[in-house]
């Protein structure tokens, strides 16, 4: 008996994300007193792999087929469904992410297992088996116990710490055996975002609404984001009106985040907005209306003008790289 | 080409979220009751490819009580052709997408959404798919058809990709597959009286999870107030007291 991680790469590189799936898993692994095994779809190096020890994954199940690089999400979960067969599973851990989220539901229902995504935290109790899960766009959790025997948990990013718990490791090759005919995605087209930190990745992210005022006031927000290593994000009006690209649009019809800090230039702070980064650790608000409702979810704020502010940080964000 | 369109009920995305009897159930007085936004897109976008030639005949299905049927009628108000509504209580996505296999048989694209605005569970479309051992592509932001070809677009985590997945299919939707939702007409409003609305029983099914309570987040601190001037102290904030930089 085993619990379960299905950690992506990217080229061929784990994250941050892949670290705190083991470091999660591990520590339920721990309650239930099972090892954990991690399940790895792609080429990446053995000692890439072996990082995953450090956090307390004992084996890795080494599944190398180009097959699965269309991402078809048929033959991907049965991969994963298999894997967790062979190790015996009682409990499957994916990330709540775009790949994550396309599989887990499939991989619920070949497993007979019950289901629970956007979990933020350890189980409540392992006996029943109960965990916490966001809902309501964030608003709010739900207590949900899972009946079945075997647990698939989605995990949301950043809900928890990478723990290091450094354990031995065994590489296993892995054929999940799945036929041609399963596969059935042909990918015609990849667009991959690089050279910039990517969003739903960034600790810190700096985001830009309506009063930023217009597109030529990007530079300073770009500027501010480099120093810190942020990722940028913007409100939807600013998206809509074409200053930046839909893909860094936050919120109910956007991306959902969950940063260490989300820092906030000239954003009202609408329902709509909050639903997309109310799980960041800390919220930071500038805003010249000291009525203005992001001031209610912010930790940290500012009453005063962007074009104020913003040098200011610029210049405290190289003092302090400087001081490192 | 048919295409079935998933349809959850869920509250008025601007609702304030309260809860009742010791945060057992969500306080449902004044509720609104909508489409949920990603199905109201996904029907919005099976329409457009209707109105283009693309789609014989759009079905929209809910598993849900009676309380669900201004929400399927406004479906039909904006264009679907026929509505089906499974009568049950919707318990969990295992419990829905089980009721869901009965219904779903004869389409060529089902489209679902990536997640219900309550209870964001994120598992109808998938589960569904597996049941009816077809294929799935997951945050679809896009889809064309062409000559009976159809190509979705997707959202991988990284980029996003252009595909061709062989029908019968389900897609799961969100952001992007289409801008504006349609708003029903006077004249859609009376002729979706007269649309089927067939009410469909139950099947047995046991659902896997049991939901117990809720919880709010803790309420959150007032916010600590840097003055305008002085801005370069938020940094020294975030880098010292909260340690986030
Ligand atoms: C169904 C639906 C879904 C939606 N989804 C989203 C979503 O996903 N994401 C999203 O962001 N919005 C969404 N919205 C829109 C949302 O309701 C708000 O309209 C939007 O978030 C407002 O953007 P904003 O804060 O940039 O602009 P505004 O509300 O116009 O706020 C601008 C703020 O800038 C301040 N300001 C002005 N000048 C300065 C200055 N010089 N210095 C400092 N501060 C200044 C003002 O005081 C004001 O508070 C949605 C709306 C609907 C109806
Ligand atoms: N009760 C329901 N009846 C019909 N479809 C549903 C129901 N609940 C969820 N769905 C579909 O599944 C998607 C994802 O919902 P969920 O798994 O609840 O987050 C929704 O966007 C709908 O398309």
């Amino acid at each position: 008996m085993s619990v379960l991680v299905y950690t992506e790469n990217w080229d061929g590189k784990f994250k941050k994300l892949s670290y705190e799936l083991i470091s999660f898993a591990y520590a339920i692994a721990k309650e239930l007193n099972l090892p954990v095994t991690a399940l790895s779809i792609g080429k990446v190096e053995d000692d890439e792999l072996k990082s995953l020890a450090k956090y307390g994954a004992s084996k890795i199940l080494k599944l190398e087929d180009d097959r699965f690089e269309s991402l078809d999400n048929k033959a991907l979960s049965d991969a994963v469904a298999k894997a967790a067969q062979k190790e015996d599973a009682k409990v499957v851990i994916i990330a709540s992410n775009n790949e994550g989220k396309a599989i887990a539901p499939r991989v619920s229902v070949e497993l007979d297992a019950g289901m629970v995504t956007n979990v933020v935290g350890l189980p409540v109790s392992i006996d029943p088996f109960v965990v916490k899960k966001k809902v309501f766009t964030q608003k709010a959790f739900a207590n949900i116990q899972i009946n079945a025997d075997v647990k698939v948990l989605t995990y949301a990013h950043n809900s928890f710490e990478v723990i290091e718990s450094p354990v031995d490791i065994t590489l296993e090759s892995f054929d999940a055996e799945i036929p041609d005919s399963e596969f059935h995605t042909k990918v015609l087209d990849t667009h991959k975002v690089t050279g910039k930190i990517l969003l739903t990745d960034a600790d810190i992210v700096v985001s830009g609404g309506r009063g930023m005022k217009g597109p030529e006031n990007w530079g300073i927000l770009e500027e501010l984001a480099d120093l810190l290593g942020a990722g940028l994000a913007c409100s939807r009006p600013v998206a809509d009106e074409g200053w930046r690209p839909h893909e860094e649009h936050v919120g109910q019809t956007g991306k959902i985040i969950a940063p260490n800090v989300y820092m906030a230039f000239g954003i009202s702070g609408a329902i709509q907005h909050l639903g997309g980064v109310s799980s960041s650790k800390y919220i930071v608000a500038i805003n010249k209306d000291p009525e203005a409702p992001i001031f209610q979810a912010a930790d940290y704020g500012i009453v005063g003008d962007n074009f104020k502010v913003i040098p200011q940080l610029i210049e405290a964000a190289k003092e302090m790289k400087a001081s490192e | 080409m048919k295409i079935l369109v998933l349809i959850s009920n869920v509250p008025d995305t601007t609702t304030k979220v309260k809860f009742t009897g010791d945060n057992k159930s969500f306080d449902t007085t004044g509720v609104q009751w909508i489409i949920n936004p990603w199905d109201e897109l996904a029907l919005t976008r099976a329409l457009e490819l209707k109105d283009a030639g693309a789609v014989e005949k759009i079905t929209v299905a809910n598993v849900g009580t009676k309380i669900t049927e201004p929400t399927l009628r406004k479906a039909l108000a904006v264009g679907a052709d026929e509505a089906i509504r499974i009568d049950a209580e919707p318990s969990d996505a295992f419990y829905v997408a089980t009721q869901l296999t009965q219904v779903a048989k004869d389409y060529d694209l089902i489209m679902a959404g990536i997640e219900s605005s309550d209870y964001n569970g994120s598992g109808v479309g998938g589960m569904l798919a597996e049941m009816l051992g077809i294929n799935s592509v997951s945050a679809v932001s896009g889809i064309e058809i062409e000559n009976g070809n159809m190509t979705i677009h997707r959202d991988i985590d990284g980029g996003s990709q252009t595909l061709t997945v062989p029908t019968p299919l389900v897609v799961v939707v969100q952001k992007g597959i289409a801008i504006d939702p349609r708003i029903p007409s006077m004249r859609g409003i009376m002729m979706a009286r007269k649309k089927p609305l067939n009410v469909v029983p139950a099947v047995d099914a046991t659902p896997k999870t049991t939901f117990l309570n809720y919880e709010l987040p803790p309420p959150k601190a007032a916010c600590k107030m840097v003055d305008e001037d002085n801005a370069k102290e938020l940094l020294r904030l975030l880098k010292e007291e909260a340690k986030v930089l």
